[in-house]
C-alpha cells in the first residue's frame, strides 16, 4: 500500500478511536446532536463529491430520503432491525437508482443538472406523499435499532458509535478517493471539460461515478438520521432538506473531508441555539454565518487547515525556451 | 505511403456558410503540414472535424485506413491524434505538473486505481515531460502565474503525453512575441519523435517556410493549394486569397 493511503487510514483509525472515547463522556442529548449531524455530514460529503466534478444537485434529498424509506420499509415491513443491515439496503437502494439516473443526467450541466436532481426529488417527494399506505405525508415510526441482535439500553451512544464507525470509513475512503488520480480528473472536469476529453477521458464517466459516490453517502445520511430521528416522512425528500445539504457542502469547501462534518454540526448547533435564543430567525443566523463563510473563507471552514500542503514554489529567473 | 490521417470529400456547412467543401487530405507518417487561410478559410473547422469536435455532413474521415467519421474527440484521442489549442486549455488552479498529470491520468495510467496521483512515478514522468520543453523550473507553478509562452509550451507538452501518431497544433505562435516563437517551434519539434506527424494551423508565413514541407492552403471552405511551401505561396490563388501579395479578399492574413 502506498505510504501515503496507509497515513490516511491511520489517521482514520485515530479519528475514530477519539470519536468513540470522547461519546462516553458526552451528555444525551449531544449524542443525539452529533449523531444527526454525522448522517446529514455524510450527504453533504457526497455533494462535495459530485461539487468537485463541478456540478452541484439542488435535489440530494432523493437519495437521502431513499436512504431512509429503503431502512424504514425494512424494519417495519420486514421486521429487519439490525443497524447494520438497514445501513447497507439504505445505502445500496440509492446507489442503484443513480446507476439508473446517472447516465441520464450526466450530460446535463449546470443550473439543468441542478433543476433536474430537484425535479426528480420532488417527484419522490409527491409519490411518498400520496401513498397513504406508508404514512402518506405524515410518514411513519420505526422501531429502535438492534446491533446484531443486541438492544442496548444506552441506545444513544451505541446508534452513535455506528455513525462515526460510518462516518470514519465514509470519509477515510473519500479522502483516498480524491488524492487518487480519478479524484484528480474530477477536479479537473470541473476546470475544462473541453481539455479532458482531448485529452482522451470521459467526462460523463467522472461525472457518473461521482452522482453515484454522492447517492451511497446520502443514502447512508438518509438511514443514520430516520434511525436517530426514529420518523421519517416525505419532507426528507423537499427541496427545503435539499437546500440544506448544499447550505453544509458550501460552508464545508471541497478541501477537507472532515470539514463535512464540522460544517453539518454548526448547522445543527446553531439550529439548536437559534431555536432557543431567536426563535423563529434562526434562518436569518444562518444565512449571514454563510454569507461570513463565503466573503472571508471563500475556499469554505476545510481552507483553515486544509489545502496549504503545496509545496511553495522556487522563484523562476529563466524563460520559457 | 499510405495515409496516417485522410479526410475523403468532407463537407461542412452550417446553415449558408460553408465551412468544409470537398476536403480531401491525406498525411502520412512523419509530414509537417501546415495549414494557411485567412480567417474563416475553414483551418479551424478542419482541425475540429479531423479531432472529433464535429462530424462532417458529407464524406468520411480515415485513421490509418479505419472509418472514424463519426468518432468524438475522445475516442479520436484514444486512437493516437491529439492536439493542442489556440487558446491553451490547462487545468486553472493547478500547477504545470499537476496539469501533466491530469494528461497522464487521461492517457489511462493508474485510472481507476486508488492510488494517490501525487505518486512518484507519475510526478517523476511529469517532470521528464516538463524538462523536455525546458518547462522543469515552472512545475511548482500554478498555470495562470505562467507566462504567454509557457502555457503554449504547456498546452503542447499535454498533448504529447498519449505519444500520439498525429499531432494538431492550433496557432502554436499566436500571442507569443516574435523573440520567442522561434525558440518555441524548436523547442516542440525537437521534443518530438520524426515519425509524430505534425498539422499546425498558423497565421506566420515565417513559421510555415521553416518549420512543414507540405502546406494546404484553404480559402472558402476548399482546398486551393496542397504543395511544398515554395510552390504553395507561388501559387496565384494562395497570393490572392491567403498571403495577399496579389490583391485580393486575403484579410486577416499575415
Amino acid at each position: 500500500m502506498h505510504p501515503a493511503t496507509t497515513r490516511t487510514l491511520l489517521a482514520g483509525l485515530g479519528a475514530a478511536a477519539a470519536l468513540l472515547a470522547l461519546g462516553l463522556v458526552l451528555p444525551d442529548w449531544l449524542l443525539f446532536t452529533v449523531t444527526k449531524a454525522i448522517g446529514t455530514g455524510l450527504v453533504a460529503l457526497g455533494l462535495v463529491a459530485l461539487m468537485r466534478g463541478g456540478l452541484v444537485s439542488f435535489g440530494q434529498g432523493l437519495v437521502y430520503c431513499l436512504g431512509a424509506y429503503a431502512a424504514g420499509m425494512l424494519s417495519t415491513r420486514a421486521g429487519i432491525t439490525d443497524a447494520g443491515l438497514l445501513l447497507l439496503a439504505g445505502g445500496l437502494l440509492p446507489v442503484l437508482v443513480a446507476l439508473c439516473v446517472g447516465p441520464l443526467i450526466a450530460r446535463y450541466r449546470g443550473i439543468f443538472f441542478a433543476m433536474l436532481t430537484v425535479a426528480l426529488s420532488m417527484v419522490l417527494y409527491g409519490v411518498l406523499v400520496k401513498i397513504p399506505a406508508i404514512g402518506g405525508s405524515d410518514g411513519f415510526t420505526l422501531p429502535p435499532p438492534t446491533y446484531l441482535g443486541w438492544a442496548p439500553e444506552a441506545a444513544d451512544f451505541a446508534l452513535y458509535a455506528v455513525a462515526v464507525v460510518v462516518a470514519v470509513v465514509a470519509a477515510t475512503a473519500a479522502r483516498v478517493h480524491f488524492d487518487s488520480m480519478p479524484g484528480m480528473m474530477a477536479l479537473a472536469v470541473r476546470e475544462n471539460e473541453l481539455r479532458v476529453e482531448y485529452l482522451g477521458a470521459s467526462v460523463f464517466a467522472v461525472t457518473v461515478r461521482n452522482f453515484v459516490i454522492a447517492a451511497g453517502l446520502g443514502g447512508l445520511g438518509g438511514t443514520l438520521n430516520a434511525l436517530a430521528l426514529g420518523h421519517i416522512d416525505p419532507l426528507f425528500a423537499f427541496w427545503t432538506t435539499s437546500g440544506e445539504f448544499v447550505f453544509i457542502a458550501v460552508l464545508a469547501g471541497h478541501l477537507s473531508v472532515v470539514a463535512a462534518f464540522v460544517a453539518a454540526l454548526i448547522l445543527e448547533m446553531v439550529r439548536s441555539y437559534s431555536n432557543r435564543y431567536f426563535p423563529d430567525t434562526w434562518q436569518l443566523v444562518l444565512g449571514v454565518f454563510l454569507i461570513v463563510t463565503i466573503v472571508f473563507l471563500p475556499g469554505g471552514i476545510g481552507s483553515l487547515w486544509a489545502g496549504k500542503r503545496r509545496r511553495e514554489p522556487a522563484p523562476v529567473e529563466a524563460p520559457a525556451e | 505511403m499510405s495515409a496516417v490521417l485522410e479526410t475523403r470529400g468532407v463537407d461542412k456547412r452550417f446553415g449558408a456558410v460553408t465551412a468544409a467543401d470537398e476536403v480531401s487530405v491525406a498525411v502520412t507518417a512523419g509530414e509537417r503540414l501546415s495549414v494557411i487561410g485567412a480567417n474563416g478559410a475553414g483551418k479551424t473547422t478542419f482541425m475540429n472535424l479531423v479531432t472529433g469536435h464535429l462530424h462532417p455532413d458529407r464524406g468520411t474521415i480515415h485513421l490509418s485506413g479505419e472509418d472514424v467519421t463519426r468518432e468524438g474527440p475522445r475516442q479520436i484521442a484514444r486512437r493516437g491524434v491529439c492536439r493542442s489549442f489556440q487558446i491553451p486549455q490547462l487545468v486553472e488552479p493547478m500547477t504545470a505538473e499537476e496539469n501533466v498529470m491530469v494528461a497522464i491520468g487521461a492517457s489511462g495510467r493508474a485510472f481507476g486505481r486508488l492510488t494517490p496521483a501525487h505518486d512518484g512515478r507519475n510526478e517523476r514522468d511529469a517532470q521528464a515531460l516538463l524538462d523536455r520543453f525546458g518547462l522543469g523550473p515552472f512545475a511548482e507553478r500554478p498555470v495562470s502565474e505562467l507566462p504567454g509562452g509557457v502555457r503554449k509550451l504547456l498546452d503542447i507538452a499535454m498533448a504529447l503525453v498519449r505519444s500520439p501518431q498525429v499531432l494538431l497544433l492550433d496557432e502554436p505562435t499566436s500571442g507569443v512575441s516574435a523573440d520567442e516563437k522561434f525558440p518555441l517551434m524548436d523547442t516542440v519539434m525537437a521534443a518530438l519523435d520524426p515519425d509524430v506527424t505534425v498539422i499546425f494551423v498558423e497565421h506566420d508565413m515565417e513559421i510555415v517556410t521553416r518549420y512543414s514541407e507540405r502546406v494546404v492552403a484553404f480559402y472558402q471552405g476548399r482546398v486551393i493549394a496542397d504543395a511544398a511551401p515554395d510552390v504553395a505561396f507561388a501559387d496565384t490563388d494562395v497570393q490572392r486569397h491567403v498571403t495577399g501579395t496579389i490583391a485580393g479578399s486575403a484579410a486577416g492574413a499575415a
